[in-house]
């Protein structure tokens, strides 16, 4: 039994509000608005990984019924700014439509516009491109090593290449009896929404104003539309009441939108872009991180790890973006729950011949932890200890924190040993280990996977300056407005879009618990750009922590000031006074009260009561900064990364059938801590829904190429989305060591599941292939190249 | 993602249907559309005209014709899936139509239109090959069959001509008393085409010893396969794994097999092997339990 | 061509190219925004609603094909305006959703199992949603819906077409 809640509604089992709307079919996404004489884009592709774009003819596209205009790259790049790119890299330009270059498969070329997406799509097949095929590169080594470059005017194909030295690494290798070096490789994914990107684009020449829906998830997105499209930032309107199906990170959408924009405004029509699965697999810009570990530690006799050197070179294929700052992200988590001494991290970007990155759920930490575990299981397994026990002898104590990692992050808590013990007396870890060896006996290859991870969270961006010293963006705000109206009901006011985060079920909550009201009576709505507080979206696990934080701030202001009203509508000294449900009143005199009604219509109506100097009404708005947030790296490149860090332990069995190679998971326990739970359904549907992803990126998904640079997982039928057969039952272990940083204790959750679930799938997968003696580093594992290794494995042990 | 333009009719027999396949080139059936419509969706199929023959009463039935089962070539797969024929008589289909793509697809695909795409690694195909069904269709006012084992040419490529409209399929019931089946197949999702697939029909005398046998293999090679030596080598015998085993080694060891995105043909081959020997294993298990 | 179509028991005419899908048809001609786009060629399932009480994908189903079916969206099942049905009323319960864009198409797939089936086993209520794919929520809480509207409905003697 739980000791009694001392929160109101934070933390109880609550419905999620806007289910409601979404069970009956009434959800308003993008693709659901449409206004009157809407025109529908479709997009002409380049069909080589390089080439250069020797003509475009259009006068048959022109010519065929329905179609309005044809755009190229060129035009665009005349009428517009550049892509904002996050690393300082002026000559990789990034540009919705591609001028005169091409620089991989699926790239944007020409944008036809037709009264339907249909005959918009028979008009694009109809412009004829002319192209020169041009070497390409797809292997990132190969890129970085050189040869044929991806944007010749930089001159190399590297976008980032920075060592990072945290501590005395040399000296503790030295003094490190052992050392482990070992290459892990994690494969090219993403988090593939089912409702691709979407956007519509209105321009209304009269009040010189660019009207814009989309599915959006991104912070400063109406800046970044408005400064390419080289309009003041107060003539472009973000609509944020639009629901967005599904994003977890990539959702940003900032070229398709820079080109609807364009066009809405070129034609006077309202245009949109709804792309379809082949444009968003191939040309969506939204795959994940592809990532090539080489990770090399120190230890002692007892797998106490001192040193680590982590090189990571990832492929961020054919421009930039912001999907550099992925290698940035993990700096603040670099040693996972670990106490190592000193680190020396390699962080390369390079490009190459394929479909751009975009920002994927946990922004580069997935990958960064699977390294970490990888390397965990493999030091034990070398000296022989088990698994878990170097785990608990390496993890940061409970009494440790604030603990201070050595690339500048201090991890706020934790209590890393009692979620183990709770996961381990959960799960029967014994009777795991028997089960195991009875399949085993069985002629199974069987493991037991581990996995202990951390999810920064709270969302700053020190990752920013740290990796572009130009840029001095340190961290992020967001905002809540609470208005009571002069009939006393209670609106909020969010910044931003969601994507199934529940964020209305949190501020509702949130200030519900600060006002002592009911917290389906609070309403929530959501501004547009041009009428929002400063917001930076739903990233980094940050909203509990942000949007909830600014609520209760919001709520707070809200509190106070009817205390102020009612203290001197009643002459008492506010410290005398107490607010209980909505009403002040002072306890030792209970005859002296105001209702909530009487205080809302002071503020409103009776203006003459207020105190001097009071603002009639009651409105408020909170903007509220990361907490501890706003630091600059040293020199040195230490910085404090996001505020908050959630733990996360995964614990699994996995039977592989050695004769065909396909892994089944046999039971599945995660520890779960995210400090103060405020809505337990949310919480546990993100861990649920991150370990399901997780074990996508471990088993099925990959972006595959053809070695002529094709993308070979373009659908659904080739790139492989977990069905509800390949998840297995998960069990949950709650515990709750809360954050001092925060209004209630409570972390981030919105990557939870997904840090630790590959690297859990991945160390269950090697701990069964371990009697063949083999050891498989690179994701995702296919049952084929399983089946494939093991045979070989099994192949040679017959031949010796 | 929109097909090209096309026009549609909806003949109200098979010979209207055929008339408009003989009158345009381009104009293709469509009864189902499970195949076909991703297909046009990519605009990799491109027919002028669909000739939707879903509704014509004639082509939808399951039918005892005495020593065989007769399916009409619209019958959707889940009507087949549950007919009461089909569970009864034709014991190895029954059994694979469950894993049959999704039962949201199973709801609109035919057993006709699986047969006429002629993928190997459809289920469907598999059975029809491993049995020797026999096709039925109809072409100019005449009617034609060909065995299973003449129909099946390439990857997805089938003997059925052009302007032909697929009537039926009859699929051969064993009368034995003591008949088993098997059949297992290797996915990465359970619900995905097959890279490999194995079906086994046995049937076995009182002393539990093999009188009859059909073994195939699916999505393995360009066509469906039939291990008929594997087959013959089984009669008169019980189940002996090692026997078996050496059998279908042999018998698969001239096939090409076929590699792609999902899976090398290194792993079909020595899949195709354990699942043939799995199949086969559980047939003779199946029929050792009937009496 | 023109094509007359039953929905959610009401006849609806609506002039659609042969090409166009059911799905748009619903979406763009009739307003039914419930259905929704995934992936168009027939895998994920978004798209799904009933003809004639069965699930099938409506993306791979051209509008001229679909008359003198009964087609029923998710629109068709709430009972009133404001009102939910048992098994809406329990995806809302379990929180067996996030983002919303698969739900209405998992809530038909639901249906049509527990119209056929009122006492669903796990494997058979994961079996009938296999072929809807949820990127959010890992199933857990869909699968948690689905039993328990089959327990309410039990326990409240309703006619298994009414779920």
């Amino acid at each position: 039994m739980s000791a009694p809640s001392k929160f109101r509604f934070v933390s109880s089992d609550r419905r999620v509000r806007e289910d409601r709307r979404f069970v009956v079919g009434k959800g308003r996404f993008a693709a659901d608005i449409v206004p009157a004489g809407l025109k529908h884009v479709a997009l002409v592709t380049c069909p080589h990984p390089a080439a250069q774009i020797v003509s475009i003819d259009k006068s048959a596209a022109l010519a065929m019924p329905g179609v309005h205009y044809v755009l190229d790259g060129a035009e665009l790049a005349q009428a517009t700014n550049p892509l904002a790119a996050g690393l300082d890299t002026p000559n990789v330009p990034r540009r919705p439509l591609a001028v005169d270059v091409a620089r991989y498969a699926g790239e944007w070329v020409a944008a036809v516009v037709a009264d339907t997406r249909a005959l918009a799509e028979d008009a694009a097949e109809a412009v004829a491109v002319d192209y020169d095929p041009l070497p390409f590169v797809l292997d990132g080594e190969a890129a970085y090593r050189g040869g044929v470059l991806v944007h010749e005017a930089h001159g190399t194909n590297v976008l980032l290449d920075r060592t990072f030295v945290w501590g005395e690494v040399d000296k503790d290798f030295a003094a490190s009896p052992h050392t482990l070096r070992h290459q892990v490789k994690w494969g090219r994914s993403a988090t593939v929404p089912i409702e691709t990107f979407v956007v519509t684009a209105q321009w209304d020449p009269w009040r010189e104003m660019l009207d814009i829906w989309a599915s959006i998830q991104m912070p400063k997105y109406p800046d970044q539309a408005a400064m390419a499209l080289k309009l003041p930032m107060s003539s472009v309107r973000v609509h944020y009441d639009v629901d967005v199906g599904g994003s977890y990170g990539v959702k940003r959408g900032i070229k398709h939108t820079v080109l609807v924009g364009y066009l809405a405004r070129r034609l006077g029509m309202p245009v949109r872009l709804v792309e379809d699965r082949l444009e968003n697999m191939r040309g969506g810009d939204m795959h994940g991180p592809e990532r090539n570990f080489d990770v090399e530690v120190g230890f002692d006799d007892q797998g106490i790890i001192r040193s680590m050197r982590m090189r990571a070179l990832d492929n961020v294929g054919a421009y930039a973006g912001r999907s550099p700052f992925q290698l940035g992200k993990p700096v603040g988590a670099i040693v996972g729950p670990y106490r190592i001494k000193s680190v020396q991290y390699q962080a390369i970007a390079v490009l190459t011949n394929k479909t751009v990155q975009e920002a994927v759920r946990a922004f580069g930490q997935s990958p960064t932890n699977y390294a970490i575990e990888r390397t965990v299981d493999e030091v034990a397994n070398r000296l022989g200890l088990d698994r878990l026990e170097v785990r608990r002898r390496n993890m940061i104590r409970r009494e440790e924190f604030p603990y201070l990692i050595p690339s500048g992050s201090t991890y706020d808590s934790g209590d890393y040993h009692t979620v183990i013990d709770k996961v381990l007396a959960h799960a029967g870890y014994e009777d795991m280990l028997a089960e195991r060896g009875r399949l085993r006996a069985q002629g199974m290859l069987a493991g037991i996977g581990i996995a202990a991870c951390l999810e920064p969270s709270g969302g700053n961006s020190s990752f920013e300056p740290l990796l572009n010293p130009k840029v001095g963006t340190t961290t992020w705000m967001d905002s809540c407005r609470i208005s009571v109206d002069l009939v006393g009901s209670i609106t909020a006011t969010m910044h931003t879009t969601s994507a199934g985060q529940g964020h209305e079920t949190l501020v509702g909550t949130v200030v519900g618990e600060v006002l002592e009201v009911d917290p389906e009576a609070v309403r929530v709505v959501r501004a547009d750009s041009l009428n929002s507080l400063p917001s930076n979206s739903p990233v980094g696990s940050r909203m509990a922590i942000m949007l909830g934080g600014a609520a209760f701030h919001a709520a707070q202001k809200i509190k106070d000031k009817l205390i102020a009203i009612a203290a001197h509508d009643l002459g008492v000294p506010a410290e005398r006074l107490t607010y209980k449900d909505g009403g002040v009143f002072d306890p030792s005199a209970p005859d002296k009260k105001r209702t909530w009604t009487e205080l809302v219509t002071v503020a409103h109506r009776y203006i003459h009561r207020l105190p001097p100097g009071m603002e009639p009404g009651l409105s408020v708005s909170h903007i509220m900064p990361v907490p501890g947030g706003g630091g600059l790296p040293t020199a040195d490149g230490r910085v404090q990364m996001y505020p908050c860090y959630s733990f996360e332990f995964h614990l699994m069995l996995v039977a592989i059938d050695p004769d065909l190679g396909k892994p089944e998971i046999r039971r599945y326990v995660i520890g779960h801590d995210c400090g103060t739970v405020i809505n337990p359904k949310i919480v546990r549907g993100m861990t649920m829904g991150g370990i399901a992803h997780g074990i996508g990126a471990a088993l099925y998904e990959e972006f595959a190429y053809s070695q002529d640079g094709l993308l070979m997982a373009q659908n659904f039928m080739d790139y492989l989305l977990p069905s509800a057969h390949e998840v297995p039952p998960v069990e949950i272990v709650h515990h709750e060591t809360p954050s001092p940083l925060t209004v209630f204790g409570q972390k981030g959750s919105g990557e939870s599941g997904y840090l630790g679930a590959p690297a859990a799938v991945a160390s269950a997968v090697n701990d069964a292939l371990r009697p063949l003696g083999i050891v498989v580093n690179s994701l995702p594992m296919k049952v084929t190249r399983l089946g494939d290794a093991i045979a070989a494995a099994r192949e040679g042990k017959a031949a010796t | 993602m929109k097909p090209a333009p096309f026009e549609y009719s909806r003949p109200s027999s098979v010979d209207e249907a055929c008339a408009l396949l003989a009158a345009d080139d381009g104009a293709r059936l469509i009864a189902g559309g499970q195949t076909l419509v991703p297909l046009m969706a990519m605009r990799l199929a491109r027919p002028t005209r669909l000739v939707d023959i879903a509704r014509i009463p004639e082509l939808a039935f399951v039918r005892d014709e005495g020593g065989r089962i007769a399916i009409g070539a619209t019958t959707r797969q889940y009507v087949a899936e549950h007919d009461p024929l089909v569970r009864s008589k034709l014991p190895l289909l029954a059994r694979v139509l469950p894993y049959v793509g999704h039962g949201a697809t199973r709801a609109r695909g035919t057993v006709g239109g699986s047969i006429a795409n002629g993928d190997a690694a459809a289920e469907i195909v598999l059975v029809a090959a491993t049995l020797g069904a026999t096709l039925t269709w109809r072409e100019g006012g005449n009617d034609f069959e060909m065995p299973a084992s003449e129909f099946f040419l390439g990857p997805m490529v089938t003997a059925l001509p052009l302007p032909a409209c697929l009537t039926s399929v009859r699929f051969p019931v064993w009368p034995e008393r003591r008949v088993g089946t098997g059949f297992h197949e290797v996915n990465a999702r359970q619900s995905d085409f097959a890279f490999v697939s194995a079906a086994a029909q046995i049937a076995l005398d009182t002393d539990g010893r093999c009188t009859r046998a059909a073994i195939g293999i699916g999505a393995a090679a360009a066509i469906p396969l039939r291990l008929d030596a594997v087959a013959e080598a089984m009669l008169g015998m019980p189940f002996e794994e090692a026997k078996v085993r050496a059998s279908a080694m042999a018998a698969l060891a001239d096939i090409e097999f076929m590699a792609d995105l999902h899976a090398s043909a290194d792993y079909r081959r020595r899949v195709a092997l354990t699942l043939a020997v799995r199949a086969i294993a559980d047939a003779f298990q199946d029929a050792a339990r009937r009496v | 061509m023109k094509v007359e179509l039953n929905v959610n028991g009401a006849t609806h005419v609506a002039e659609v190219e042969p090409r166009t899908s059911l799905l748009d048809c619903l979406r763009d001609n009739l307003l039914l925004t419930g259905a929704h786009a995934g992936c168009e060629h027939g895998v994920c399932g978004a798209c799904t609603v009933l003809v004639d009480g069965t699930a099938v994908r409506s993306c791979l189903m051209f509008a001229v094909q679909a008359d003198g079916y009964a087609v029923t969206t998710v629109e068709g099942l709430s009972p009133g305006p404001g009102e939910l049905s048992v098994l809406q009323d329990a995806f809302c319960e379990t929180h067996g959703m996030q983002c919303g864009y698969c739900t209405p198409a998992m809530i038909l797939a639901a249906h049509a199992l527990l119209s056929k089936n009122t006492q669903p086993t796990r494997e058979e209520i994961v079996d009938a949603i296999s072929g809807n794919i949820c990127r959010c929520t890992g199933y857990a809480q869909i699968v948690e819906a689905v039993a328990l509207a089959a327990e309410r409905m039990r326990g409240q003697n309703l006619p298994p077409e009414q779920p």
